[in-house]
């Protein structure tokens, strides 16, 4: 079988597992979020919290809890990082200085993953564990609490009334991601991943001697940074290293675990709006995206264009045997379309085109299928703007599931959409004409222009992959991207609360002829238009400076 | 609301924040890896922890992590030679040292992150070429360029890939059947037992362990 036809294979796998996991997962998440029973564990933490998770919030309120939570979360795992060099279980290890420790609290709590250190000389086991991987759930699990507000908004009338904001958080952590993180971590122990508590310990080797290899609990992070669209690896190497990711099949489960709840809440949207096929239009548009890029990257890495890769005879470097270039270019594609920072190849090293898709993927703002919660209130934020787009074209007052999408829904729309392209280019521009920042350059040229502009694309959407060739680990690079994290995760949600609120306190408008059917293919399609232009339009001066100068030149 | 309400409730919001961390910290960030680990532990005892292999009774090292097979250091090298009795694994130059808590001397996993026309790849890359056809070339038997796969002469993702393809692991048999005096059709037939097909036939590449391969090679030696 030709390495092409087995990356294809597995591709149709992954689409058949996802497709069979659809609609349990997303009717389960539906009646988790809908539900008015509490689980006995759910009712001593609210005791715990002092909440009444049968308060409703309105969009105020809602975001107080988000902004409230998050911030306490960078608080507390800054800290946690400064004081590692007193704490007992750390390994020894030294705390971790201001601006590394910033940038990784920022990183973390925004569901970014961004890593200026590495893991393995570091952090811990009471910073990986205790710190790192637990904001891998409740970054995951605040986003889907973002989400849902947002659909209650389309779903509910005269009203402003958006859920709590504390049983969303609980439950979306309880219910739904911490069961999944269980199957997923033993599976991955069965495969081969690390599960132990053996710290620092040497390892004989076949030539004599011995090394020194970090244990850890490595398998439970793997899961729940794969589920939580989060990202940051145990190891510097991430899910490339054979501890994290020890097979060709623990790959396809990690690509499997990134994209099965954004892809499936697409089915929960639907429910909760009362109709499923408004579902599997916004489905069709990630799912449509997602396949053609994966096909554009397959294509471009086995072409292996670059004068190294054509001496090697091809695109390898980077890259593990286990996985293969196929494997290698489905997960890379899957990271970069959400908002998950993992890399199982390193993105440097891939062809010049190869990195512009990975990092076009991210500049479409993480909608297909997008991070876990905000990739469904990314997308639904670019549906507003299609169905608007519409409306203009035909002069009528443009609806969206019932709901009118006047000048102050358009407005807050608007200002989401503008927030990360500002961070981006902004940042990107400030640190090409500053002499300092260029001194952590790997590689020059177009390919020198793209490790900056990668690294904020990744920072200011909440990927967290890099082109690792940028040391970023100076202060003006942990401050910046720190700061590019916080406020790319952050003012997105202010837009997104606010046009919930704006919309749940708004009758019906009766669906007449002339309403734009938004269940029908047209609109997958115009939705997917809108995304691509709205894009393009952004970042084309920026990617030509970059990847497309390095791919057309090789 | 005035200025004292305003605060209060900022307050009692960073508290209940605070609590629901902490509480959520405990079931994720205690409970939940404790959970895995007793699972895991119970079930998959050998791959939690590590997948270690034992030979000549002493542990040589993990089925999942590469390593080099190399000669020892000489006097002003900077980079040791390879042993080349053994097969050889792909380049790993972008492996690291740890610069922090240097009372370790810890192995950093990674990558060369060199992008296509990175000149140093370029010359990386022209080198082990060189090498693996210079180094395999042996008897009359001549390795063209063209022979040398991909992997051979590029770094992994991790710098810790524990197999090679079979193509290089096949050009490397009539170099280490000589140098261990072994018949060559014992060598191949070696190679050819540890070749590791695609999982289920269509996942992941087809691959050969380099460690598990030398164990035998050691193994076939001794008899």
């Amino acid at each position: 079988m030709s390495p092409v036809l087995a990356g294809v294979l597995q591709l149709l796998a992954l689409m058949v597992a996802l497709a069979l996991a659809y609609r349990p997962l997303g009717d389960y998440m539906a009646g988790v979020y809908s539900s008015p029973k509490h689980l006995r564990v759910e009712r001593w933490i609210y005791r715990a919290v002092g909440a009444n998770p049968a308060t409703e919030m309105r969009w105020p309120a809602y975001l107080r809890g988000v902004l409230g939570f998050s911030l306490v979360s960078v608080l507390f795992l800054y800290l946690l990082q400064r004081v590692q060099g007193s704490l007992p279980g750390s390994l020894g290890f030294a705390s971790v200085d201001p601006d590394q420790a910033f940038n990784t609290a920022a990183s973390f709590v925004a569901n970014t993953n961004w890593q200026s250190y590495y893991g393995e000389q570091a952090m811990g086991h009471v910073v990986q564990t205790g710190g790192l991987a637990v904001q891998n759930f409740l970054s995951a699990a605040v986003g889907l609490a973002v989400a849902v507000a947002l659909v209650r908004g389309f779903a509910r009338h005269r009203t402003g009334e958006l859920g709590n904001f504390w049983a969303d958080l609980v439950r979306g952590t309880v219910r739904i991601l911490l069961p999944v993180a269980v199957v997923g971590a033993v599976l991955l122990v069965a495969c081969g991943a690390i599960q132990n508590f053996a710290g620092i310990h040497e390892v004989g080797q076949f030539m004599g001697g011995s090394q020194q290899w970090n244990g850890g609990a490595v398998a439970s992070q793997e899961a729940i940074k794969e589920l939580g669209t989060n990202g940051g690896g145990y190891f510097n190497a991430n899910s490339a290293h054979p501890f994290e990711n020890p097979n060709g099949l623990s790959n396809l489960l990690e690509i499997f675990l990134i994209l099965v709840i954004p892809l499936s809440i697409t089915r929960t949207f639907g429910r909760m709006v009362g109709s499923v096929r408004q579902g599997y239009a916004i489905l069709a548009a990630m799912v449509g995206i997602w396949v053609v890029f994966t096909a554009l990257m397959m294509w471009t890495e086995f072409r292996h264009g670059g004068p190294a890769f054509d001496l090697a005879g091809g695109a390898t470097e980077g890259k593990e045997t286990r996985f293969g270039i196929g494997a290698s270019s489905i997960f890379s594609v899957a990271t970069t379309l959400t908002s998950t920072g993992a890399v199982n190849s390193f993105l440097s090293s891939y062809t010049g085109f190869g990195g512009g898709i990975a990092m076009l993927g991210m500049q479409l703002g993480e909608i297909a299928p997008g991070g876990v919660g905000s990739g469904l209130y990314g997308i639904l934020i670019m549906a507003v703007i299609a169905v608007f787009l519409a409306g203009l074209m035909v002069g009528r007052t443009p609806e969206y599931l019932g709901k009118k999408i006047g000048t102050r829904e358009i407005k807050f729309a608007a200002c989401y959409i503008l927030i990360t392209p500002a961070l981006v280019l902004c940042f990107t521009a400030v640190s090409m004409v500053m002499d300092t920042p260029l001194n952590s350059l790997t590689n020059s040229g177009a390919h020198g222009f793209s490790e900056v502009l990668y690294a904020y694309t990744s920072g200011a959407n909440n990927n967290g992959s890099a082109f690792a060739g940028l040391n970023a680990d100076t202060q003006w690079y942990n401050t910046t991207i720190g700061i590019a994290m916080l406020l790319g995760r952050f003012l997105p949600m202010v837009f997104v609360l606010a046009l919930a609120g704006s919309l749940a306190e708004q009758k019906p408008v009766p669906m007449t002829a002339g309403t734009l059917r938004t269940d029908k293919p047209l609109f997958s399609g115009l939705l997917v238009g809108t995304i691509m232009i709205v894009a393009g339009l952004t970042y084309f001066p920026a990617l030509a400076l970059g990847p497309l100068a390095e791919g057309l030149a090789s | 609301m005035s200025m004292n309400t305003t605060v209060g409730s900022t307050a009692r919001l960073l508290g209940a924040a605070l609590r629901a961390l902490l509480v959520l910290s405990i079931i994720c960030g205690v409970i939940y890896p404790l959970a895995v680990m007793g699972i895991g532990q119970g079930l998959f005892h050998h791959q939690a922890n590590g997948s270690e292999i034992r030979a000549d009774g002493r542990t040589v090292g993990s089925s999942l992590i590469g390593q080099r097979y190399d000669l020892p250091l000489k006097d002003g090298q900077e980079t040791p030679d390879p042993d080349l009795k053994w097969f050889q694994p792909r380049p790993s130059n972008g492996l690291g040292t740890n610069s922090v808590n240097t009372q370790y001397q810890l192995i950093l996993s990674g990558a060369t992150n060199r992008a296509g026309d990175n000149e140093e790849l370029i010359q990386w890359v022209k080198d082990a070429k060189a090498a693996v056809v210079k180094d395999n070339s042996v008897d009359g038997h001549k390795i063209k360029p063209s022979d040398v796969p991909p992997d051979a002469v590029t770094s992994s993702g991790s710098g810790l890939d524990p197999a090679i393809s079979p193509q290089y692991a096949d050009i490397q048999v009539n170099r280490v059947a000589k140098l261990n005096n072994l018949d060559i059709t014992q060598v191949q037939k070696l190679v050819n037992d540890h070749k590791d097909g695609r999982i289920l036939g269509f996942i992941g590449e087809p691959r050969v362990n380099v460690l598990e391969l030398n164990i035998a090679l050691k193994a076939l030696e001794a008899k």
